[in-house]
C-alpha cells in the first residue's frame, strides 16, 4: 500500500506561490527591490551569524521562550479538553509582532537602508516596529488609518515616545488596508533608502515567507514544550487570523503532524450572515490585493469591502496567501467568532486565569471553548495567546458605557 | 495590424508623437466620460487611456485616488466602464482605447470573460498596474486570442535583465514611468529621461511612451522629442476635480482644452 503524503513545508515555490496564491502582484518600481530582498533573505536565513543574532535577540531582547501554560481553572470550567495557552502576550511590547520586527530589523540593517516604514492596524505592529527602530537608530514612519489612530490613542503615543512619526491615513475606509496602501506608496517613492517592514504574512513575495519564518519560533517552542510537559503532540491548535502571522507562526511547525487538527479563527464581527465582519476565508473568494493572490472580501464588482471587527488587528479584508492555500488543501479549518463571543471570552479568561488577552486573541479563546467541549476530556488544545489586552481596555470600557 | 500599431505607424509617417490622455472612467460622474473622450480626441488625443476605478489604487497619488473615489461613489463599475467604451466605438473606430487599472476587479469578473467583453466593447489594450509580466500568465493567452495588446511598465528601477523580459511580453507600446513614486508626484527630469530613453530605444522596436510628471505643454514637447509619445494624467484629473459640479459639456470642453494646449506645443516643437 502506498500513501501519498504532502510535505506542507515545501511551499512556497521559487516565485513565491502557494498553489495559486501568493506571488508578486506589485508595481514595477518595486520589483527590483523585492528581487534584492529575496536574494538577501535567501542568503541570510541559513547564515550562522544571522541565525545567531536573531536567536540572541529573541532570547535577550524579546524574552523568549514564551511559556506554554496549562490553564487548569479554565479547563475545569469548560469541562472538556485541556487548554494550553502559548503566552506570546508575555513578549516584549506585548504581542507576537516583535518576533517579526526583530527579524526584519536585522534585514534592514544588513540592507544598509537608514529608514524603515510600517503599516499598522491596532498599533501592535507599529509599536513593535518603532521599538526595533529605536534600538537600531533607524528613522521610522508608521502609517495608520485615521479611524485606528482615534481608536488606539495609547499605541499612537507609545510609537511617538519611541521616536516614530505616525502618519494618519485619511483615504479610503481609513483603516488597516488604507494604511497598507499608503505604506506601499511611500515605499515606491523612497525605495532607495527605505526598508518596508510588513507586519503580517501578506504582501508581495518574499514577505509572506519571511514573516512566517520569523514567527515560526512560536510553533517550534510550543511543539517542544507540549512534548516536554505531556510526552505527546496536541490534538488541536487554535489561533486568530487577521493577516494571519501569529496563526502561521504557531501552525507551521505542526503542518506535517497529521494527527494535529488546525483551526484558524476569523473575525465574525456582527455575524457572517451580514456584511459586518472580517472573514475572507469564510465568506470571501480568491482575488488580488496588496501584492498577493488570496481570499478577499469585495463587492460584486471586485471593489474591496470595508470590514468590521471589534478588534482592530483582525479588521482586514485579505489574509496571508499560505492560509488560503491551507484552506483549499483542507490542512487547516477556518472558522469565525463574533464580536460578542470574543468579548465574553476576553472577560472569562481575565476572571478565570488572571490573564487579559488582546481582543484578537480572545477570538481564539472563544473558539477553543467550543472545541474543548467537542473534543472532550483528555484531549489537548494549544491556543495562541498572541497578545495582551491592555491596549483594548478603552474599547471594552466604552462597550460597558464607561469613559476612562 | 492592431489599432494601436496602426496609430503609431501613422504618427511616425507624419513625424508626430502620440499624445495619450488618462482619465478615470466615471470621474466625476459616469455621464461625463463619453463626451470627455470625444472632446479629448477633437483636441488631439491619439490614444485614450481609461482608468478602471478601484477602491484601493496603491500606485496612485492623492489626485487619482480621489478620482477613483468619486467615480465609485457615483456608481461606476468595470461593466459600466466597458459599456462606455462600446458607446464610444459607435462613433469612433480609429482612436485606440487602453484600459488601465488594478487586477482585482478583473480577477473577480474572470480573465476570459473580461478579455472577451473588453474586446467586444472595442478596447485595444490593457495595462494592469499590479500585474508585472511574471504574474501575467493567466491573461496572456486570452488577450492574444482576441488581439488585445498587453502594455507593461518600465521604471527607473527596472534592471536591464527585467527590461528584456518586459520587452518580449509587451505589445502595443511600453510605458516608461519617468520617476520613482506615485502618479501626480514631482516633475520629472527631462535629461534623465532622455538618457534612459536612448538606451531603451536601442533595445526594442516597440514604441515607448513616457508618463508621470508631465504637467504642461513645454514638458510634453521636450519629453515627446525623445520617445514615441507622452501620457498625461494627473493634470487632467486635477482639472476634473476643480470642475466637479459643472455640466458634462463644460467639463469636457475645459479639460480637453488643457490637452489641446499640449498638442499645440508638441506639434510646434
Amino acid at each position: 500500500m502506498t500513501t501519498h503524503t504532502e510535505d506542507y513545508h515545501a511551499h512556497p515555490d521559487a516565485t513565491g506561490h502557494f498553489g495559486p496564491y501568493g506571488g508578486r502582484f506589485a508595481s514595477e518600481t518595486l520589483m527590483d527591490a523585492l528581487d534584492e530582498l529575496s536574494a538577501m533573505y535567501t542568503k541570510l536565513k541559513d547564515d550562522p551569524d544571522f541565525r545567531r543574532q536573531f536567536d540572541k535577540d529573541l532570547a535577550q531582547y524579546v524574552g523568549r521562550p514564551s511559556p506554554l501554560y496549562l490553564a487548569e481553572r479554565l479547563t475545569k470550567n469548560w469541562g472538556g479538553a485541556d487548554i494550553y495557552l502559548k503566552r506570546e502576550d508575555l513578549n516584549h511590547t506585548g504581542a507576537h509582532k516583535i518576533n517579526n520586527t526583530v527579524g526584519q530589523a536585522l534585514l534592514a540593517k544588513y540592507s544598509g537602508k537608514p529608514r524603515v516604514i510600517a503599516e499598522t492596524g491596532a498599533g501592535q505592529h507599529g509599536v513593535a516596529t518603532a521599538t526595533v527602530a529605536a534600538r537600531l537608530g533607524l528613522k521610522c514612519v508608521v502609517y495608520m488609518g485615521a479611524e485606528d489612530v482615534e481608536r488606539q490613542k495609547l499605541n499612537v503615543y507609545r510609537m511617538r515616545l519611541l521616536g516614530a512619526e505616525v502618519v494618519s491615513v485619511t483615504s479610503g475606509s481609513r483603516t488597516l488596508k488604507d494604511a497598507m496602501n499608503e505604506a506601499m506608496r511611500d515605499w515606491v517613492t523612497n525605495v532607495d533608502d527605505t526598508y518596508y517592514i510588513i507586519g503580517t504574512v501578506a504582501g508581495p513575495h518574499p514577505y509572506p515567507t519571511l514573516v512566517r519564518d520569523f514567527n515560526a519560533i512560536i510553533g517550534r517552542e510550543a511543539r517542544r514544550q507540549i512534548l516536554d510537559q505531556t510526552g505527546e503532540l496536541p490534538d488541536a491548535l487554535v489561533a486568530c487570523v487577521g493577516g494571519g502571522s501569529n496563526a502561521i507562526g504557531l501552525f507551521w511547525e505542526f503542518l506535517n503532524d497529521k494527527s494535529v487538527e488546525i483551526y484558524g479563527v476569523e473575525a465574525g464581527g456582527h455575524g457572517l450572515d451580514g456584511d459586518d465582519h472580517a472573514a475572507p476565508l469564510s465568506k470571501g473568494r480568491p482575488g488580488v490585493l496588496h501584492g498577493n493572490r488570496t481570499y478577499i472580501m469585495a463587492n460584486e464588482d471586485g471593489q474591496i469591502s470595508a470590514t468590521h471587527s471589534v478588534s482592530a488587528g483582525l479588521d482586514y479584508p485579505g489574509v496571508g496567501p499560505e492560509h488560503a492555500w491551507l484552506k483549499d488543501s483542507n490542512r487547516a479549518h477556518y472558522v469565525a467568532i463574533t464580536d460578542d463571543e470574543a468579548l465574553d471570552a476576553f472577560r472569562e479568561l481575565t476572571r478565570t486565569e488572571g490573564i487579559m488577552p488582546a481582543l484578537e486573541s480572545a477570538h481564539a479563546v472563544a473558539y477553543a471553548k467550543k472545541l474543548a467541549k467537542q473534543l472532550g476530556k483528555g484531549k489537548r488544545i494549544i491556543v495562541n495567546l498572541s497578545g495582551r489586552g491592555d491596549k483594548d481596555v478603552h474599547t471594552v470600557a466604552a462597550l460597558d458605557g464607561l469613559s476612562i | 495590424m492592431s489599432r494601436i500599431a496602426a496609430t503609431f505607424e501613422r504618427l511616425k509617417n507624419e513625424g508626430r508623437k502620440a499624445l495619450i490622455p488618462f482619465v478615470t472612467a466615471g470621474d466625476p460622474r459616469p455621464d461625463v466620460t463619453l463626451p470627455l473622450m470625444h472632446a479629448l480626441v477633437e483636441q488631439g488625443a491619439n490614444i485614450i487611456e481609461l482608468g478602471m476605478p478601484f477602491s484601493d489604487p496603491m500606485a496612485d497619488g492623492p489626485a487619482i485616488q480621489r478620482a477613483n473615489e468619486r467615480a465609485l461613489a457615483n456608481g461606476m463599475s468595470l461593466r459600466k466602464t466597458l459599456d462606455i467604451v462600446a458607446e464610444f466605438r459607435k462613433t469612433n473606430q480609429d482612436t485606440p482605447v487602453v484600459l488601465m487599472g488594478y487586477l482585482n476587479p478583473v480577477e473577480w469578473m474572470g480573465y476570459e470573460t473580461f478579455v472577451k467583453a473588453a474586446h467586444n466593447a472595442g478596447v485595444d489594450g490593457l495595462l494592469m498596474v499590479d500585474m508585472p509580466p511574471e504574474e501575467g500568465g493567466g491573461i496572456v493567452e486570452h488577450a492574444r486570442a482576441v488581439g488585445l495588446d498587453l502594455i507593461y511598465l518600465v521604471t527607473p528601477t527596472t534592471t536591464n535583465e527585467r527590461f528584456d523580459i518586459i520587452c518580449k511580453r509587451s505589445t502595443g507600446w511600453i510605458y516608461y514611468v519617468s520617476l520613482k513614486g506615485i502618479t501626480g508626484a514631482n516633475t520629472l527630469n527631462v535629461d534623465e529621461v532622455a538618457e534612459r530613453m536612448s538606451w531603451i530605444e536601442q533595445h526594442t522596436d516597440v514604441p515607448v511612451c513616457v508618463g508621470f510628471g508631465i504637467r504642461d505643454g513645454e514638458t510634453a514637447a521636450r519629453v515627446a522629442k525623445v520617445c514615441s509619445g507622452v501620457i498625461v494624467g494627473s493634470v487632467l484629473v486635477n482639472a476634473i476635480e476643480r470642475l466637479e459640479s459643472e455640466s458634462a459639456v463644460e467639463i469636457s470642453s475645459q479639460v480637453s482644452k488643457l490637452l489641446g494646449d499640449m498638442r499645440v506645443a508638441m506639434d510646434r516643437a
